[in-house]
């Protein structure tokens, strides 16, 4: 369970992230929805403290996360980086078992780990464990950097708009690569993404923001029916907005 | 050739200490120092700073500024202890300014990356940035390399032998074999350091293990061979005790030099070590401290560079005597006698230039000296001689250039330059047929060439100051003209020729 409560991240005079709460229940994925520069990532970063906050606590399970040691609270943590951020001088192999080598397991139980990970992410163990990154495609290096984020068995896992950079087939079988993953594991994820799609697809809570601000939180069926202001509604709007759009071209294309 | 290549052993011995020690002190002070700097932002600007200003100052001047140094602090001033010194310096600019742009050139998701795994910063630092930053860092190691093989050879104005002495001696004894030899050597030995940190690098990156391991396994094994002809001869201690014996870098200190080393071994069976090519000033600082227990220098140099007396016209005696009194009160360093002969600064010219000018002295210049271009060594126009010379004669010459000593007399007889300031004993000036002008207005006062010994010679060792005495007065100008003749222009070396002055003696 993640908690946090009254949140917040100045730098100098300008506010990030404005006295946020929020809580994702175990097991729950709650998506931070929102455009460029509303503090999101900001709020993701808080969490494994990436960022240390102004004011505010982060609650892990209960326990304030900056009662640990910072490397020790992010090898408990599972993060996808938006720029993937596997290490270029490391194998498929070494990128994976990282942070189960940073906490010492035996070699034995990292090589045994590292292929169910690729398993699970839909890549062939026996090719992929020798490779480097700059050998795989895009889609590839995020199902790794999936992969490496689940290393450790993590209970919370936070993602950066992992598959914002992905073409949209890729990044449509990345989704539902993760919707089946996390079906399979039992983790409790914070998900950035100002992709409105990928928000009702993944989450089981969205919460909105603007400005640094919750503008709404709720099921993506509460914000479709129940948008609280203009913003809300504008956003939502949009991809019925271009379904509509897409429509017609074809409705017009198409013999009457 | 092959008396060039029978010296190879010693001095690329000499070259590869110098140079592997101050590549390791360079790397040890530069790497650590550049992480640092990266971390604590301050110190960036401070470090590179510092490493950039050493880096501008002339190389030779860098090592040279080192004797004086080092025994300001009463500590060896010459040899391998200012050499070292002066290349670990002038190494770090490249490896230090590579370190800082490495690590700060690694892009900041694989930083971020690192923290977010869960990496401590030492981790982050040795897991991910050093590895990333590693074929920048190793490129500035081999600039380095490459540098300090170069600079090593201006060791030898210091006093550490190193391929520069093929260099030096070549240049000035006309010996254009040596110099190739010693420049050959110079650009094999960075190529293959060169060679061997490139395949090291990218073993190490590409994880190849055959060629890691012999690179490791030839750098290794260069290492250990520097590193035992170093502790060596510290481990066989006092009980070989050797006389150290200094050289200046012209034709006649290479000969003299040698014939005094023979000398001792011949007389007292000691063995004899010559240190080649010193400055003039380094010579005589590391006599005073010590370092060198003897070597042969000039009552008139002495008298004005040393003891800052102008030039008079005082005769030889009374200049000498001045010499020798005043060196034993105030320096510390003994005059053991006279060899027999001046080498003095005199002006020489072209004999047909003479001849058509109607000169026999230098005063019949003056009319003349507007239209005439003056050749000096590098010491030549700073020296009080020049001062006096001026004074005294009240002339103005066209030009002034100043060039290698071993160059000169060669530029003077093609006409590139018209007078030059020549050595009165240097064999080319008959060779060359120069003339010398007569010093009628006593600008230039008396160079008797004395043996000089340390303090520490004369109370220690009696028996070698007792052999150097056997020298005294045994050399008059034109025997000194003749051996200096036979080395420049019948290219014999000066162990050669010294070694038949002393044959012919017994």
């Amino acid at each position: 369970m993640i908690e946090l409560d009254t949140l917040t991240k100045r730098y100098g005079d300008q506010i990030a992230v404005d006295r946020l709460s929020l809580r994702a229940e175990p097991g729950e994925l709650v998506v931070l929805l929102g455009t460029s520069g509303c503090g999101k990532t900001t709020t993701l970063k808080m969490i494994n403290r990436l960022v240390e906050p102004s004011d505010g606590r982060v609650l892990l399970d209960g326990a304030d996360v900056s009662s640990l040691p910072q490397h020790e609270l992010r090898r408990r943590i599972g993060y996808v980086f938006q720029k993937v951020g596997l290490f270029p001088h490391m194998t498929i192999f070494e990128n994976i078992g990282i942070t189960p080598t940073l906490l010492g397991w035996p070699a034995d139980r990292i090589r045994r780990r590292v292929d169910e990970l690729l398993d699970l992410v839909e890549l062939d163990p026996a090719g992929m464990r020798d490779r480097r990154p700059d050998e795989l495609s895009g889609g590839q290096q995020q199902r790794v950097g999936v992969a490496r984020a689940l290393a450790a068995e993590p209970t919370v896992m936070l993602l950066d708009e992992p598959f914002g950079a992905l073409d949209p087939l890729t990044r449509d079988r990345l989704q539902q690569s993760f919707s089946r993953i996390r079906s399979q594991l039992a983790v409790t994820a914070v998900f950035v993404t100002h992709d409105l799609t990928e928000a009702l697809l993944l989450g089981d809570r969205i919460v909105v923001m603007r400005d640094g601000h919750l503008v709404q939180e709720g099921t993506p069926h509460e914000l479709m029916v129940n948008p609280v202001d203009e913003f809300v509604e504008q956003m939502i709007g949009t991809p019925k907005r271009q379904a509509r759009l897409v429509d017609d071209l074809l409705g017009r294309g198409a013999p009457a | 050739m092959s008396e060039q290549l029978a010296l190879l052993p010693a001095y690329l011995t000499g070259h590869v200490q110098l140079t592997l020690v101050a590549l390791f002190l360079g790397t040890a002070i530069s790497v650590p120092l550049g992480i640092v700097a990266t971390r604590v932002r301050w110190l960036e600007q401070v470090v590179l700073g510092i490493a950039s200003i050493i880096q501008t100052v002339p190389s030779l001047a860098l090592l040279a500024i080192m004797v004086p140094l080092l025994a300001a602090l009463q500590v060896q001033s010459i040899g391998y202890l200012p050499a070292i010194i002066g290349l670990t310096l002038y190494s770090t600019l490249p490896i230090l300014r590579n370190t800082v742009i490495g690590i700060e050139g690694v892009d900041p998701a694989y930083t971020e990356a690192a923290r977010g795994v869960g990496m401590t910063e030492g981790q982050q630092l040795w897991r991910v940035e050093l590895p990333l930053a590693m074929p920048v860092i190793v490129a500035g190691l081999r600039t380095s390399s490459v540098w300090v093989v170069g600079m090593a050879t201006l060791s030898t104005p210091v006093g550490a032998s190193s391929l520069g002495n093929y260099i030096f001696a070549g240049l000035q004894t006309r010996n254009y074999t040596a110099v190739m030899v010693g420049c050959v050597a110079a650009a094999l030995l960075a190529q293959l350091l060169d060679g061997l940190v490139r395949v090291l690098e990218q073993g190490v990156r590409l994880r190849r293990r055959a060629p890691v391991a012999a690179a490791l396994s030839v750098l290794a094994a260069l290492y250990l061979f520097a590193g035992v002809t170093l502790v060596r001869p510290l481990l066989a201690g006092d009980a070989a005790r050797q006389v150290v014996v200094g050289c200046k870098t012209f034709t006649e200190q290479y000969i003299l030099s040698e014939i005094v080393s023979g000398q001792v071994t011949a007389e007292t069976g000691l063995d004899a070590t010559v240190i080649q090519s010193l400055g003039s000033t380094v010579a005589f600082d590391a006599l005073r401290s010590g370092d060198l227990d003897v070597y042969v220098d000039y009552s008139g140099t002495i008298w004005a560079t040393i003891l800052r007396r102008e030039a008079t016209t005082e005769n030889r005696s009374e200049v000498l005597s001045g010499v020798e009194r005043e060196l034993a009160a105030d320096y510390g360093v003994h005059v053991v006698g006279a060899l027999g002969f001046e080498n003095t600064y005199a002006l020489a010219m072209r004999s047909a230039d003479v001849r058509a000018l109607g000169l026999s002295r230098i005063s019949d210049l003056i009319p003349h000296a507007a239209r005439l271009v003056f050749g000096g060594d590098y010491e030549f126009f700073g020296r009080p001689e020049w001062v006096s010379l001026q004074e005294r004669y009240g002339f103005a010459f066209g030009e002034r250039r100043t060039m290698d000593p071993s160059l000169m007399y060669q530029a003077a007889a093609q006409g590139d330059v018209d007078v030059i300031s020549a050595f009165s004993t240097d064999g080319r000036i008959a060779a060359l047929d120069l003339t010398l002008l007569e010093d009628d207005r006593g600008a230039v006062p008396p160079y008797d060439a004395v043996i000089l010994v340390s303090d520490r010679l004369m109370r220690e060792q009696p028996e070698v100051v007792a052999a150097l005495r056997g020298l005294v007065g045994t050399i008059d100008a034109d025997r000194m003209r003749a051996m200096n003749l036979s080395v420049d222009a019948d290219g014999l070396t000066p162990r050669a020729v010294a070694e038949e002055f002393l044959a012919g003696r017994r």
